[in-house]
């Protein structure tokens, strides 16, 4: 391939077709099309039993698929695990740090099961430990670590082996705001080095901020692909009025609503309307007499694009 | 490269995958071992504790009651010599099934860190051979100062007793891998490790001639030391130490059971650690 060709078209790390994995009778991927490019961040969202770990885990070459196709560096996971292994740094949902060992000791054991040299881990975790920002912890059990550092430890230790794609299985949740936003930035600093990152997620600020790419998943099933603001475009508008009226209200005042915009999703709690102009909406709304008890007006965001997409919300 | 940024060869320039092919199990034994090293100063201590606690109240206390009702010791020689490759049996195969299956509980179920191994290119084989191996290892020194422990107490006579220890930990690591990958291929394993260790180790420990002859007991017992590694141990063991008569024909059975075992047990940890990482 020359260079002209490959700028026109962006070499794929992993390609799938046709993926598909079934647990007894229960299908978790349902046949699935995807394709991750060099140096881009991608994104599966999905709520939880979307098939997300499970997609994870088939490219990470530790499940065996049903049927489909899939290569992961031109490689597949069939037929050549240790080679593609050998590429892939692993953040799976669950931690499974080596607890009684210190968070050094962690990332050095990690690194020999990669065959590295010691001389060279020795060097990376000096790295490792500045860029997750555990230096003061080296010595430290890891069971003395929060929930945090034992997350940014997972990361340093995907990276010991300074992998071609870095694979993130929710790597915020269950993690506090705080946590989450020195995680975030740490992940963005390696997007911006150019590290291929794939990133499962039930958070939709999530996939905003990280991910170039996404592909909005549920039972299973590919709802969606596009770039975060691609998605909105597609399917939602611009903003987003949210009003209350009380419970028994929100139904009663819905087919009335449904006239004033282009959509509208009646939730236990509140209705959302979809338009360009939501403030122009809000007093239209009014001026027919129906006074909310309170109104929001908000940018569309992913978690409307699911709710289009799937009817349901994100996080339930 | 500003000061959080990562420095990049990449995995591609940095790692030798068949170098890994080869030396993965290796690699899982000196993790391991390094965990163990942790623990170094308790398994040093009960390295040498343990044949000292039996020795002292085996083979004084009950040696001295046996030997003074049986003028002639027992199978023509003292208690404790009779008594002695069976002790180092013992020791060996409980200590090594102990250490083979443990990890395994840990590393599947607990902290689930074999799943962390199998994300690099090290595969379920490599983890059961690397977890076997450093099992193995500690059952070595266990092993050599229990030997050196008899030896002292004069429980064994002549270098050519060393080949007590090669033929000990053959037969320990041909039960301890079997009970490895039983447990990796049981599902509810903390209970099932229970029960192993109550209805299985403990009886086969009782019925293997031990401590008195196998062949003093009901035939129904018998069957029990029979499919024991420790029985097959203790008898080839016996012959060694103190020339305890075996025919040729029964030495080919005994080192034909234990290499069987092995086998079985490679073939069947091997499958389930494989089957269970890709679950
Ligand atoms: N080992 C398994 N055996 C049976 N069902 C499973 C197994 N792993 C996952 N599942 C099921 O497959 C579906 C998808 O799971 P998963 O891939 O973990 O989803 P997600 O990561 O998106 O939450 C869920 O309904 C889950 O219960
Ligand atoms: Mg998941």
């Amino acid at each position: 391939m020359s260079a002209a060709d490959s700028q026109a078209t962006p070499e794929a790390l992993i390609l799938a077709k046709g993926l598909r994995k079934e647990y007894g009778d229960f299908t978790a991927v349902d046949g699935i099309d995807f394709r991750v490019n060099r140096s881009e961040s991608f994104g599966f969202l999905g709520p939880n039993g979307a098939g997300k770990s499970t997609t994870m885990r088939i490219i990470a070459a530790t499940l065996t698929r049903t049927s489909g196709e899939i290569t992961i560096l031109g490689k597949d996971p069939e037929i050549s695990g240790p080679e593609i292994r050998a590429h892939l740094g692993v953040v799976p949902q669950q931690d499974n740090l080596d607890n009684a060992l210190t968070v050094e000791d962690n990332l050095y054991v990690y690194g020999r099961y990669f065959g590295l040299s010691k001389k060279f881990i020795r060097n990376k975790i000096e790295e490792l430990l500045a860029f997750a920002q555990l230096e003061e912890k080296r010595s430290v059990k890891v069971e003395a670590l929060s929930g945090g550092m034992k997350r940014r430890l997972t990361i340093a230790r995907a990276l010991v082996s300074e992998p071609e794609i870095l694979m993130l299985d929710e790597p915020t949740t269950g993690l506090d705001p705080q946590a989450r936003h020195i995680l975030w930035d740490r992940l963005f600093r390696l997007k911006e080095q150019g590290v291929t990152l794939l990133i499962t997620t039930h958070y939709m600020d999530e996939a905003e901020q990280l991910c170039d790419r996404l592909m909005v998943m549920d039972k299973g099933k590919i709802m969606a692909e596009d770039s975060p603001a691609g998605l909105i475009k597609k399917y939602s508008t611009k903003e987003v009025l949210e009003v209350r009226f009380g419970a028994d209200r929100n139904a009663q005042y819905a087919d009335q609503l449904r006239g004033m915009c282009e959509r509208i999703e009646v939730l236990p709690d509140r209705v959302l309307m979809y338009s360009h102009d939501c403030e122009a909406l809000l007093h239209e709304v009014v001026s027919k007499g129906m006074h909310p008890t309170t109104s929001l007006v908000r940018r569309s965001s992913l978690e409307d694009v699911f709710l289009r997409l799937t009817g349901r919300s994100l996080v339930e | 490269m500003s000061a959080n940024d990562l420095s990049r060869k990449g995995s591609l320039t940095l790692i030798d995958v068949p170098k890994i092919l080869r030396w993965g199990s290796i690699y899982i034994a000196q993790a391991r071992i390094r965990s163990m090293l942790k623990w170094k100063w308790s398994i040093i201590g009960e390295s040498f504790a343990t044949p000292m606690f039996y020795l002292l109240s085996i083979g004084i206390g009950i040696g001295k009651f046996v030997n003074s009702h049986q003028a002639a010791g027992v199978d023509g020689v003292k208690y404790l010599t009779f008594l002695a490759p069976a002790l180092l049996a013992a020791a060996c195969i409980q200590g090594a099934v102990g250490d083979a299956t443990f990890p395994v509980l840990e590393g599947f179920k607990w902290q689930k860190g074999f799943f962390a191994m199998n994300a690099t290119p090290i595969s379920g084989k490599q983890i059961a051979n690397g977890v076997l191996l450093a099992a193995m290892s500690r059952a070595a020194f266990g092993c050599v100062i229990y030997y050196a422990a008899l030896y002292t107490f004069g429980a064994l006579h002549g270098l050519h007793t060393l080949w007590l220890i090669p033929v000990t930990l053959f037969a320990a690591t041909s039960f301890a891998v079997l009970m490895m990958g039983v447990c990796a291929a049981i599902k509810n394993d903390d209970l099932f490790l229970n029960m192993v260790q109550r209805f299985l180790i403990v009886p086969l420990f009782l019925f293997s001639g031990t401590f008195y002859s196998l062949a003093s007991m009901p035939k129904f017992l018998q069957i029990i030391g029979w499919a024991s590694p420790l029985w097959h141990a203790t008898e080839v063991g016996r012959w060694i130490s103190y020339g305890h008569h075996v025919s040729a024909t029964a030495l080919v059975i005994h080192f034909s059971y234990m290499t069987i075992m092995a086998i079985i047990g490679f073939t069947f940890a091997h499958h389930h650690f494989t089957k269970r990482l890709a679950k």
